[in-house]
């Protein structure tokens, strides 16, 4: 046995159904065993897309995404993939070809410092410098990846460790790492000041963030809510914890987000932040949310809690073991009337301004394909104003909203929809993306076609870069730069030549049976959707 | 304010740059950095003193804790350490200036520990304060080069210990 086929055997040994990559000379021992081992290999046409498929997957399967490059160019274009997991504490496995050991540090061919290059943006990585401590380092891998706080861990092999024999395969059943364990459980005592302080609370307010989804545990999390009456925000990783159309979810905040989510968190006497980051797009003014009100944290990383506000409970741990065990606790609380007042101020709540005639009105539009998406559909919206609208407008049933949230990564809907599509060969994908972001992961339709990962691809077209020309607009009095995507190609050749269904909808009015036309297969279809290019967020 | 970070870390390659890289990303001060074996040859020990706001001190502790190859950190204000730094300084001197420096020396505890006919290398190996006060005397003097171990520290023994 080689160093590659331990490699693939490891990949076997974690269950891994499907890995997304990009052969090159340095990674070919591993691709050449992984013929004789019975997992899936998609070929990507470009790196980048290799780990915002394995992101996709990973976040539909609950499962660790893997994905392969080769070394140098190859393992360096994965990087704006791996940096936006990281950001999103997707668990990944990233597994790069590197030149032979021996060479380097000497500048040869395709040799890149990939393991240096991407260090601030993984949770841990490894150089495998000698082939027996490859069953080793892959449990240690996924290991990492998928505990405690969930990230990307990239290990890089050089050709001369695949090529060569080990004596004998056994694969770890435990890891053995002193220095990592990561806290599960919540510490009794701050369950318990938990609990008093909601008890005390008569405005409490629960703001979900992505790391309920990362725990599994939106189930616990809504059923607390609904068991005590309390309402929920979300931060835009959050959504899709709580279904949109929940009598007690009152929306997204942030700069973004909804008037009334905001007000909640601003008028509450008790915030409950659970796997949220008080990142800046959703909590402007940190300070703020500690101003004449009690914070509790829960996250599963110590190091989140004090970074960006300081909590007066802070409870560290897995969130779905901690409401496990909050739910072994009586509580009263008693919050009707804040639940009342709160709808008060989503019925307040100012209506979008309608933009020019002859134009589809995206928020319309969402709210229309929300209607006819399957209960469980995956809804992955992409990066900017089609990103903005989607949060806004999207009404999640049972199903999951994903979105490239910590990076702000365009052209991640495309990848990551297939992705998700490889985790779930049942359920309804629409990936919805701008103009400007289809343009940068467009290449992937032949990826969905040559697979069979097919999804539905809505395109929203303003010909411009919107939520930049919206920013210019806003910032610099309308002077526009570098921000008008004439040159664009017609869509509907390009959905011809990549032989994938295609529609167009000018305006709203037929916008019903164009969509039930476009959703009405499993196969793939891409829709192109008229924006006023002058059309704005709110 | 200053604080002390004696980090034990996996003694592997590029861990000194996990750390590092850490504190330059965070944008986390380093006042100074001294790395070596301990008695475990598989353990390093980084020494690492930062400055800043006790929020930004907290987030160190918290983002070092966070690094897989780190295994222990213990973290101690100047007051609660020993520290002290090696450091060598290296003087031009003339007929003139050479009683000077004795002086200089035999008050602060330092050695001379190489010369020529124009220079001198002084050695003390004493607290951060007392190296700074030692370049600080000889820098009218005129110095030619200076070397430093940055502070090495450890916490004070507790007398019930």
């Amino acid at each position: 046995m080689l160093g590659a086929d331990a490699i693939a055997r490891c990949l076997l040994e974690e269950k891994v159904k499907v890995i997304f990559g990009y052969p090159g000379v340095a990674i070919c021992p591993f691709f050449n065993s992984m013929l004789a081992v019975d997992i899936d290999r998609v070929l990507v046409r470009t790196e980048q897309n290799a780990a915002h498929m394995a992101s996709g997957y990973a976040r539909i399967s609950g499962n660790v995404g893997v994905c392969v490059a080769t070394s140098g160019p190859g393992a360096t274009n994965l990087i704006t993939g791996i940096a936006t997991a990281y950001a999103d504490s997707i668990p990944l496995v990233c597994i790069t070809g590197q030149v032979d050991s021996r060479q380097l540090g000497s500048d040869m061919f395709q040799e890149a410092d990939i393991t240096g290059a991407v260090e601030s943006f993984v949770k841990y990585s490894y150089l495998v410098k000698n082939a027996e401590d490859i069953p080793r380092i892959m449990k240690e891998a996924f290991h990492i990846a998928s505990t405690g706080r969930k990230g990307p861990v990239l290990i890089d092999v050089p050709i001369d460790v695949q090529n060569k024999p080990i004596s004998r395969f056994s694969y770890p059943a435990e890891v053995n790492l002193r220095t990592y364990k990561p806290t599960v459980k919540g510490h009794a005592v701050q369950i318990k000041k938990v609990i008093k302080a909601i008890s005390k609370a008569s405005r409490p307010i629960i703001c979900v963030g992505g790391g309920v989804h990362l725990s599994g545990a939106s189930k616990e999390v809504c059923d607390f809510a609904h068991k005590y009456g309390i309402p929920v925000v979300s931060t835009l990783m959050g959504i899709s914890v709580m279904s949109t159309n929940d009598p007690l979810y009152f929306g997204m905040v942030g700069n973004n987000g909804k008037s009334y989510a905001n007000r909640a968190m601003n008028e509450a006497d008790l915030i409950i932040m659970i796997g949220a980051r008080v990142a800046d797009r959703a909590i402007s003014q940190p300070d703020l949310i500690t101003e004449n009100k009690v914070l509790i944290h829960i996250d599963v990383d110590p190091a989140e809690i004090g970074k960006n506000v300081g909590p007066h409970i802070p409870l560290v741990g897995d969130i779905k073991a901690i409401f496990e065990d909050m739910s072994g606790h009586e509580l009263e609380c008693n919050c009707n009337e804040w639940v009342e007042l709160l709808n008060e101020y989503k019925s307040d709540a100012p209506v979008r301004k309608a933009p020019r005639d002859n134009y589809v009105d995206p928020a319309v539009f969402i709210g229309l394909l929300s209607d006819k998406l399957e209960d469980d559909a995956i809804y992955v919206a992409d990066v900017g104003q089609n990103q903005m609208w989607s949060c806004g407008y999207h009404i999640v049933k049972k199903g999951r909203f994903l979105t490239s949230g910590g990076m702000g990564t365009m052209g991640y809907s495309i990848p990551a929809a297939i992705g998700a599509r490889a985790a779930d060969g049942k359920r309804q994908i629409v990936a919805v993306c701008g103009d400007g972001s289809f343009q940068m992961s467009m290449m992937e339709l032949a990826t969905m076609q040559q697979h069979k990962l097919p999804v539905k691809i809505i395109v929203f077209n303003n010909g411009y870069l919107g939520l930049v020309r919206e920013y210019q607009y806003n910032t610099y009095k309308a002077h526009y730069s570098v921000v008008d995507l004439t040159g664009s190609p017609d869509l509907k050749k390009l959905s011809e030549a990549y032989d994938v269904p295609f529609y167009r909808l000018k305006d709203m009015k037929e916008a019903s049976s164009v969509l039930d036309d476009f959703l009405k297969d499993s196969g793939p279809g891409l829709m192109e959707v008229m924006i006023d290019p002058m059309d704005t967020v709110k | 304010m200053k604080r002390l970070y004696s980090v034990l870390v996996e003694n592997r390659s590029g861990v000194l740059m996990k750390v590092a890289g850490l504190f330059s990303r965070r944008m986390f001060n380093i006042d100074s950095l001294a790395v070596g074996e301990t008695d475990d040859p598989n353990v390093s020990c980084i020494t690492i003193v930062s400055s800043g706001e006790k929020g930004t001190l907290e987030q160190i502790e918290k983002q070092l804790n966070k690094k897989i190859d780190v295994i222990k950190i213990k973290t101690f204000s100047e007051e609660e350490s020993i520290s002290r730094e090696l450091i060598l300084v290296k003087v031009k001197y003339n007929k003139n200036t050479r009683k000077e420096i004795m002086e200089i020396c035999e008050i602060l505890g330092a050695s001379i520990v190489d010369m020529s006919k124009t220079l001198l290398t002084i050695q003390l190996c004493d607290t951060p304060e007392r190296t700074a006060l030692l370049i600080q005397m000889l820098a009218s003097i005129s110095i030619v080069e200076v070397a430093r171990t940055g502070v090495l520290a450890l916490q004070k023994c507790n007398l019930s210990d």
